[in-house]
């Protein structure tokens, strides 16, 4: 059955919340039912018929035509299916996710998989800042899933994370995987400043280094570490580029030592 | 005992009687093929019957580093007990002792399902004294431990099965104990292709096999006197005058069809290998039918 697709008439004049088009929201309804769904942000009611031109198909199977750093909350609390998005995304793609597939073929913008517990999310494009991240109050991050972005992301990608993968290949900016809780987070390119800042527990991987290394990060020297294979193994089927920079010495630096200190960053040996 | 002939070799008209066990399977990887056969010959050293030793474990296979989880040199080793708390007791200390001391070792769930878990690297951790770490990587968990050569890297748990057979049999006769021996090591071979089975004796075979009880008080087992050849005009003995020596092969499983399969390898090995060079007769133990659950017939595992 081909994809429930939603295709942009044009762009939108406000910011939309997009997080109602998600497959168990949509099971058992019909296209027309659909159009009325309110997916408007302010005082001008908007609905999604407004928006897109929707062509019925698989519920658990969207697929929506164009993008816009307008469209927020795309996926957000989706628990199964897919979505996937032919353009750019607005804030909080795929926030809360629990599981399923969310595609974004092209940037996304700040809070991205924030605090998602499952599934899978794929950025193709850029990620904004605190990639993963908890909003305000909220005390952890990414808890579950694998976040996989293949371009750059913003300052503190991965705050707070928890369990979990994040896999960018492209370059961080500051702060990456400051607060981590555990899990895994991953940087194919240059770091920007102080990656694992207070960090507690947890693997960050730096491909090409960072543009500075906290000193409260203990150098270990350089290792073949048997977790890194399984690391690679693991990270392959999502990335064989970054799967392949675990494949070499590494070497260990544990921290933060001004926190609990028992997370480490690796990066490949001298 | 009535027997029927194939290719020269007698076979008995009788079975082997075979009980139900509580299994596991860890694959164990090293750097190099010689140290992961290291590490997995001391965990499975002392462990040819759950009479005296606890548990019953051999190497089944070796693993090739493709298919291995870290893809180094590995051996899968089976461990069979009489009961779930003892098979647990047993695991962590055989693999707490021997393959976490051995240089460069890694340990892995041996099989993907099961009724329950056991624990591996949950029991193994607290070595760590603190600095160990969990990864969780898709539906596996992993410890990593350190250590002093580097990292002791262990899976959280293996899976236990409860269908697991141990003590399907094999008992080998011929008319010198060199043919005899041959002949049992040519059916070792054989069943060593046999997937999920493992022959916990030294080198796969026993040559003490043992009867149920003893003249002695406390001896809960004794010599086998009726397969005895020194005894042949002393006891009511079933061997007939060419028979010199007789060996046993015990095969453990982690199903029925898999000590059937690894019988029926044994058995085709014996009877090709023929009675010039080999032996002249196959029999199998059990103790009426009554103990066992597991019976498999000679005569239904010919070739």
């Amino acid at each position: 059955m081909s994809p429930l697709t939603f295709s942009l008439r044009d762009g939108p004049e406000q910011r939309l919340d997009l997080s109602p088009l998600i497959a168990h929201n949509l099971a058992g309804k019909t296209v027309a039912e659909i159009e009325r769904i309110e997916v408007g942000t302010t005082r001008i009611r908007v609905s999604a018929g407004d928006i897109f031109r929707v062509r019925e198909g698989d519920r658990d199977s969207i697929l929506i035509e164009g993008g816009a750093e307008r469209f927020d909350r795309v996926g957000m609390g989706m628990s199964a299916g897919s979505i996937r998005v032919e353009g750019d995304v607005g804030v909080e793609a795929g926030r809360l996710m629990s599981g399923g597939a969310l595609t974004i073929a092209g940037d996304a913008g700040p809070f991205a998989g924030s605090g998602m517990k499952g599934g899978t999310l794929d950025i193709e494009g850029d990620a904004g800042e605190r990639l993963a991240g908890p909003l305000s109050g909220e005390t952890i991050g990414m808890s579950g899933g694998v976040l996989h972005a293949r371009g750059d992301a913003g300052a503190r990608a991965g705050d707070r994370l928890r369990r979990g993968f994040i896999l960018i290949e492209g370059r961080a900016g500051p702060y990456a995987g400051s607060r981590m809780i555990a899990g895994t987070l991953a940087i194919g390119d240059e770091a920007g400043d102080l990656p694992g800042y207070l960090m507690s527990r947890g693997t960050i991987f730096l491909g090409r280094g960072a543009t500075l290394v906290s000193p409260t990060f203990g150098d270990c020297g350089d290792h073949d570490l048997v977790a890194a294979r399984l690391l690679a193994s693991y990270i392959a089927q999502f990335s064989a580029k970054l799967a392949n920079l675990f494949r070499q010495p590494l070497r260990r630096l544990a921290g933060d030592l001004a926190a609990l200190g028992k997370g480490e960053i690796l990066l490949p040996s001298r | 005992m009535p027997e029927l002939t194939v290719n020269g070799i007698a076979i008995d008209d009788t079975f082997a009687e075979a009980f139900d066990m509580r299994a596991t399977a860890i694959v164990i990887t090293a750097p190099t093929d010689r140290w992961a056969a290291q590490a997995a010959t001391t965990m499975t050293g002392f462990a040819t019957s759950v009479i005296a030793c606890g548990c019953e474990a051999s190497v089944e296979s070796v693993q090739p580093p493709e298919q291995t989880p870290d893809g180094r040199p590995g051996v899968r080793v089976l461990m069979f007990a009489v009961s779930t708390a003892e098979l647990q007791r047993q695991l962590q200390n055989r693999v707490g002792q021997c393959v976490l001391t051995s240089p460069g070792s890694a340990c892995y769930a041996g099989l993907d399902s099961g009724e329950d878990k056991l624990k591996l690297g949950d029991a193994i951790r607290f070595f760590g004294d603190g600095w160990q770490i969990a990864k969780r990587l898709g539906a596996r968990r992993y410890w990593r431990v350190p250590v002093m050569d580097g990292e002791f890297v262990c899976e959280s748990t293996t899976y236990l099965t409860k269908k697991a057979v141990g003590g399907g049999n094999l008992i080998v006769m011929g008319e010198s104990a060199s043919k005899t021996l041959d002949a049992t090591e040519a059916a070792v071979e054989a069943m060593r292709g046999v997937a999920d089975v493992i022959m916990p004796f030294p080198g796969g075979i026993a040559r003490s096999g043992s009867k149920v009880g003893s003249k002695y008080k406390g001896a809960s087992a004794s010599t086998n006197d009726p397969y005895c050849p020194t005894l042949k005009g002393a006891v009511d003995s079933v061997l007939s005058p060419e028979i010199a020596s007789v060996l046993e092969i015990v095969i453990d499983g982690l199903t029925s069809e898999a000590v059937a399969e690894a019988m029926r390898a044994g058995l085709a090995a014996i009877i090709e290998l023929g009675p010039a060079r080999g032996a002249l007769r196959v029999g199998a133990g059990n103790y009426g039918g009554k103990l066992g659950r597991h019976h498999y017939h000679l005569k239904d595992l010919l070739p």
